[in-house]
């Protein structure tokens, strides 16, 4: 019998729950407390463990859609005929593990009663030991996989060797657990491939081939000029490109903490692109060689800082142009955004929207980018791309700790500027960032 | 080999010592005509004559206070302190002079003092005739205390603690004197001091102890092997300097770990153990260290029942490595 999934109740006051992106795909196996699909409420983001081992067999809330706590988002035909919970709050029982209040009574039974007792009691599940982690580093295992033997069903370090000894480990699943970035999450929709018309027999376009079965798409203009844009700037500006990381933790925890407030006060989410702007903004005010242009024989240093933002539709690429970006507050970028994304959206852009841009920040760490060579926006000089904020551990005076970082990526046309002053401007950009905290005003 | 008695072991090294080298001698309440109330001196005096085996004054402050005069001059005291609850009066001398002798004088001078002192409880001794005391002392550099286990060990180190160039607390559990017999080598041996030893091979968990305990772990661990539960066994010897690597070795060989002593818990032995565990090998831990250890209470108590509490047993013993090993 198929077990329904539920969405859960992912704390006290959440009804809702948004599925932002779904780990299984129907006919795949899970087993127990694998986890389905990663949710998102206003509240906090988890991943929603399986109820029982089996196969998924339908998926019901495709992603990006919301539904209420307790609606069926998927089922699993449950192997060997055992039936799962059903109730939204016991999908989720491996993350929140409570006290175990039956131990102390456990203590005084006799031991076959207490065997009996740890048969059910699964408390001690998600509890790992230094040990086991050190080893499922180590071997590459994923947790969920080992069966654990230890009070409340917590994995022993006998368990995990037991488990590398049996090879289990071999092939190692890719556990998509914490990396989803931190950073300004946009609903990104797959490329649209529905227009177009399917080729029936071979046809020959310039040099390639279109087999039956293909689809020929023409070319919007929108297409084409982005198409032109991007071969003349690769062709004409000769492109070098660096990349620093930068420690964002304070960042993250102080955005984190006023992010409710904002959007409650101004209307609007408060996501770190403004904050990568200003800091960009900054720098370019400390090194305005890069705000500058190529023209000829001259080069042309701005007066204006206007910031161009990379925007994706389902269609195409636009670069509206935050006006005079240096002369407003983190509100007031995060506003133009806001503006313009929504403009971009609805197709409403005037061409004095597109106009007069100095610079270019793209964010490409929305589509959970950690690294990317961005094209320079033609004429501008330099181009710096902001990639998703991932936690890793890093070693800070001989200890390990855990921090928000965030890769940093520049791409600069090398006739006007080198390495050393870009250097220097990655370093001021980084600086901010990492200064950015509590301390700061964003108004 | 001879299957001899823990306090047999004792007086086996000290007289082969003696014979060894004459600057050996023994001093102490009733060591001598008496033969010591625990036996331990018995026939010394009949073989060494009353120049090396002195009967002292009740005061153990001149115990060992003339031992340290008497290493400085080139002697080799054994001093003995009847009960371990005794040492009090003679404390000063132990922590002030003797620990200090080297460094003092710039390493012109040392202190190759050895004071034996039998300790612990399980005799019906009550306040003074059953306390540990050795935590008292396990934070004086200078000092090195021995506190072997088995009769194998007694002799081992006995003879090497004489043989030490610097002062030596050797505590000899009582309860073990008659209860813990073993096979003891004739010939001349001695045992590195500050070496632990790994007394039972094990893989389920580790426990770490020291005196009457050490048995008790082992008793347990024998019990446990039926239930399928595999205990490796780490016996310190040396309680001061500690054996930080063969404690990190055998904590790790498991990640679960139970420290026991029959002294109180806090302040312990214990705690220094688990502090170097927490310290070097963190990420070898499977479970919190656990200790099982006397009461934190001034003493031992005189009435049975109290003093049953009181002391550990192979049943406590078995009932806290299970519930380790079932983590």
């Amino acid at each position: 019998m198929a077990t329904k999934v539920l969405m859960p109740q992912l704390g006290e006051s959440v009804t809702e729950g948004t599925i932002s992106r779904w780990l299984v795909s129907p006919g795949d196996t899970v087993k127990k407390y694998d986890p389905l699909c990663e949710v998102s409420t206003d509240k906090v983001n988890a991943e929603v463990p399986s109820s029982v081992s089996g196969t998924i067999t339908e998926i019901v809330v495709p992603e990006g859609e919301t539904v209420a706590v307790g609606a069926l988002i998927c089922y699993i035909e449950a192997e060997n005929g055992q039936t799962g919970m059903e109730q939204p709050d016991g999908a989720a029982p491996a993350r929140q593990s409570s006290p175990d209040k039956s131990e102390e009574s456990a203590e005084t039974q006799r031991p076959a009663a207490r065997d009996k007792a740890k048969s059910v009691d699964r408390s001690g599940k998600a509890r790992y030991s230094p040990a086991v982690l050190a080893l499922a580093e180590k071997h590459n295992i994923d947790l969920n996989q080992v069966e654990g033997t230890g009070r409340g069903g917590r994995i022993t370090r006998k368990d995990v060797l037991r488990f590398v000894e049996q090879g289990d480990g071999a092939a190692p699943r890719q556990t998509a657990t914490t990396t989803a970035p931190t950073a300004l999450r946009e609903r990104t929709q797959p490329v649209s491939v529905e227009q177009g018309t399917e080729v029936g027999e071979t046809q020959q376009i310039g040099e390639i081939t279109v087999n039956p079965g293909d689809k020929v798409i023409p070319v919007s203009s929108v297409r084409r000029t982005i198409a032109s844009r991007m071969v003349q700037s690769k062709h004409e500006a000769p492109h070098a490109w660096t990349m620093v990381e930068a420690d964002v933790t304070r960042l993250v925890q102080y955005r984190n903490k006023i992010k409710d407030d904002f959007e409650r006060n101004e209307g609007l989410k408060l996501t770190f692109l403004p904050f990568f702007i200003k800091a960009v903004v900054e720098s370019l005010k400390e090194y305005p060689i890069l705000n500058s242009v190529w023209a000829e024989d001259q080069i042309v240093i701005r007066k204006d800082i206007n910031i161009s933002i990379a925007v994706a539709t389902e269609e195409a690429l636009y670069v509206p142009v935050i006006k005079n970006a240096d002369r407003l507050s983190i509100l007031g970028i995060a506003r133009a955004i806001d503006d313009l994304a929504r403009k971009t959206r609805e197709n409403r852009l005037t061409l004095d929207d597109m106009q007069g841009g100095t610079f270019t920040v793209n964010n490409t760490g929305s589509f959970g980018s950690i690294q990317s060579m961005p094209i320079i926006n033609h004429p501008q000089a330099a181009i710096m791309s902001v990639e998703a904020i991932t936690r890793k551990p890093v070693v800070i005076d001989d200890m390990i700790a855990i921090r928000d970082r965030v890769n940093l990526c520049l791409s600069l046309d090398h006739r006007i500027l080198d390495g050393l002053v870009c250097g220097r401007f990655l370093q001021s950009v980084k600086q901010k960032v990492e200064n950015m905290d509590a301390n700061m005003t964003i108004y | 080999m001879a299957v001899i008695s823990y306090i047999d072991a004792v007086t086996m090294a000290l007289r082969e010592e003696m014979k060894r080298d004459e600057r050996v001698f023994v001093l102490g309440e009733d060591v001598g005509v008496r033969g010591g109330v625990f036996r331990a001196t018995n026939g010394l005096i009949e073989d060494f004559g009353e120049d090396r085996v002195l009967d002292t004054p009740l005061a153990e402050s001149a115990i060992v206070g003339v031992g340290i005069g008497a290493a400085a001059y080139g002697m080799r005291p054994v001093a003995e302190i009847q009960f371990a609850d005794f040492i009090m009066p003679a404390v000063n001398q132990i922590i002030s002079e003797a620990a200090k002798f080297r460094y003092r004088s710039n390493n012109d001078w040392h202190c190759p003092l050895v004071v034996r002192a039998p300790y612990g409880g399980g005799v019906h001794g009550a306040l003074y005739h059953s306390q540990s005391v050795e935590a008292i002392f396990a934070n004086v550099p200078g000092l090195k205390i021995v506190a072997p286990s088995t009769p194998y060990d007694v002799k081992g180190l006995l003879k090497a603690a004489i043989r030490d160039e610097d002062p030596v607390l050797f505590f000899e559990h009582k309860r073990c004197y008659r209860l813990i017999k073993g096979e003891v080598p004739e010939d001349d041996y001695t045992l590195p001091i500050g070496k632990a030893d790994v007394k039972r091979e094990g893989t389920d968990i580790t426990v770490i102890s020291y005196g009457l305990t050490l048995h008790f772990a082992l008793q347990a661990a024998e019990e446990l092997e039926k239930e399928g539960i595999s205990a490796h066994v780490l016996d310190l010897r040396t309680l001061y300097p500690l054996d930080k690597e063969a404690i990190v070795e055998a904590a790790s060989k498991t990640g679960k770990v139970l420290i026991i002593h029959e002294d109180n818990k806090e302040g312990g032995i214990g705690g220094e153990v688990s502090a170097i565990i927490a310290e070097e090998c963190l990420f070898e831990l499977d479970a919190p260290i656990k200790r099982l250890c006397g009461p934190d209470i001034p003493a031992m108590p005189y009435s049975p029942t109290l003093e049953k509490f009181y002391m550990l047993n192979p049943e406590k013993v078995k009932e806290a490595m299970r519930d380790l090993a079932e983590f």
